[in-house]
């Protein structure tokens, strides 16, 4: 179930880059764990709904009012790069 | 020393903070190269200096140890991962300024294993941290830093969060109270999500009086957090004394005391439904026959949402950044190197369950067997007040003896149930096995942690006499 193509398609969904070892070691990992996993197959679910963690609460909505949120700085403080009040990333078009 | 005690003590003015302070660091200095429990310290001459500001306080300026997954703006808080190494986060997670408001001080940040993805705390990029009782052994996971601080005696209490099991397994391998409050109890706001629907911040602490007291502070409604329940602040130290245990009906499910558990555990399940009896609680044996399902839905849920949590640390606003020529390049470059093995095999597994062609076979069945495993507490709870058990299958294993992830995921086959129907649960120091610690779980009905600090309470006493 778990062959080379669903790997390559999970890993692009999950913005990582494997190294050969270490998606061969994955690969293994994952196909004996969902196979364990199959147990669920075992329940009859026909008919019954996603648990809903809180039970009986409907969407829990607040005033829309303004209130104070962090300043500029403090937001890009952690930025790994910065320009003119703004976050700086990569170009995002174009040949490599 | 307790909290509590240690509290009277200030209040009776045996003790100043600076002792306490003094004799944290004293014993910090002793076992911390051998157990690492903390990535971070806070410096111990300036929590000293707020004696004075903080003794009208009710925690009189006492520290109080942090897991790394919780936000705090004095210290840097990583998750035990290369991706947030250094990252200072802005805000204070509703828990912390709780603990604040409440005269405490950030002690320290505890390790954990990488974003709580974990159950024995040898997952960290900061390195494992080891049992106090035996350090070849693991403190359990994912709260290991908590529990271990606690149990060496570095500290008086610590925060510690539980998805899966994260407070209860750790406490119980290093023979400590674990304290998992009902989901939405106490607000997940700075809590860096893992799990979303199961993520909770709970309590590491020497009693169960101790850990009542930490959360009736961090308890409460938060409007930053749209699943904490708009429940009033209470008090769970006042009716914690009680002479017996008459009116309380306890199960003790035979899915809990499985064939392959010890000689040594099932004497001690035995011991503890005595003391029971002896309290006057009526002990029954139940049957929750989907026990066994739990895990499986479990990692397909918690894996799943922890896919779409981890999508953010992509070297944009904060944490590391891989260079790359372009955009996409420089994410995936950076997600592959601030991420470990087990993280990655979880987002992984999760991307899987939510992908296209799959997601009703894995994701929402899951969903559906978690709603029937939340049935199933319920119909017990209709007949018991409270469910017994071990709350971990063994003590504490030797680091690197589960190297395989399904036998490190099987640790967790008794607190993983309740976890998936949203429930409080604790557990404490229940006896030894091959001397080491061992761990009694009780679990109650959503909002029944009065009841639950009560009989545990009462236990903690009856089993230490």
């Amino acid at each position: 179930m778990i062959d080379d193509r669903v790997m390559a398609r999970i890993e692009q969904l999950a913005g990582l880059e494997l190294s050969p070892e270490e998606r061969e070691a994955l690969k293994a990992d994952l196909t004996r764990i969902l196979d364990y996993f199959q147990k669920l197959s075992e329940l009859d679910t026909q008919g019954v709904p996603p648990f809903e963690p809180l039970p009986g609460q409907v969407n829990a909505w607040r005033e829309d009012e303004p209130a104070e949120s962090l300043a500029q700085g403090e937001s890009l403080a952690n930025a790994p790069e910065q320009e003119a009040g703004y976050f700086k990333v990569p170009r995002v078009f174009g040949e490599p | 020393m307790s909290l509590t005690e240690t509290l009277t003590a200030l209040n009776q003015k045996e003790l100043a903070l600076a002792d306490v302070v003094a004799s944290l660091w004293k014993r910090i200095e002793e076992r911390e190269p051998e157990i690492h429990a903390f990535i971070r310290l806070a410096d111990p001459e300036a929590l000293m200096r707020r004696e004075e500001a903080l003794s009208s306080q009710p925690l009189r300026g006492l520290p109080i140890a942090i897991k790394d997954n919780l936000t705090t703006v004095d210290l840097p808080t990583t998750c035990g991962s290369k991706s947030l190494s250094g990252f200072r986060p802005p805000f204070d997670a509703t828990c912390v300024t709780r603990l604040k408001a409440a005269g405490a001080q950030v002690q320290g940040k505890t390790n954990l294993d990488e974003f709580a993805m974990g159950s024995s705390t040898e997952h960290s990029a900061f390195g494992s941290t080891r049992n106090p009782c035996d350090p070849d052994r693991v403190p359990g996971g994912s709260s290991g830093g908590s529990a271990a601080a606690v149990a060496a005696g570095e500290a008086l209490a610590a925060l510690g969060t539980d998805t899966g099991g994260s407070v209860r397994q750790p406490a119980a391998l290093c023979g400590i109270v674990g304290l998992r409050p009902t989901y939405g109890r106490v607000s997940r706001w700075g809590l860096v999500a893992f799990a979303s629907s199961l993520d909770t911040v709970g309590v590491l602490a020497r009693t169960v009086r101790d850990a009542a007291l930490v959360l009736s502070i961090i308890a409460g409604h938060d409007p930053k957090d749209a699943t904490s329940l708009p429940l009033p602040p209470h008090d769970y130290t006042e009716n914690l004394e009680t002479k017996d245990l008459q009116d309380l009906k306890i199960g003790l499910p035979r899915e809990y005391v499985p064939p392959g558990l010890s000689p040594a555990a099932r004497g001690l399940v035995d011991r503890w439904c005595q003391a029971l009896q002896e309290l006057g609680a009526e002990v029954v044996e139940i049957s929750l026959p989907l026990t066994e399902y739990a895990l499986p839905a479990y990692y397909l849920v918690s894996s799943a949402e922890a896919s779409a949590n981890l999508a953010r640390y992509d070297g944009v606003r904060y944490g590391l950044r891989v260079p790359g020529e372009l955009m996409a390049e420089m994410m995936a470059a950076t997600r592959t190197a601030g991420f470990g093995r087990e993280v990655k095999r979880r987002i992984m597994l999760g991307t899987f369950a939510l992908s296209a062609g799959y997601y009703d076979q894995y994701y929402g069945k899951a969903q559906r067997v978690r709603t029937l495993i939340a049935r199933e507490f319920e119909a017990a709870f209709q007949e018991v007040d409270l469910i017994l058990g071990p709350t971990s299958p063994t003590p504490a294993f030797r680091l690197g003896e589960k190297a395989d992830p399904l036998s490190m995921y099987l640790s967790d086959v008794f607190t993983l149930p309740s976890a998936l129907a949203g429930l409080p649960a604790i557990s404490i120091p229940g006896g030894e096995v091959e001397g080491l610690p061992f761990g009694l779980q009780l679990i109650a009905p959503r909002l029944g942690e009065e009841k639950l600090l009560r009989a545990a309470y009462a236990l903690e006493a009856a089993l230490s006499a």
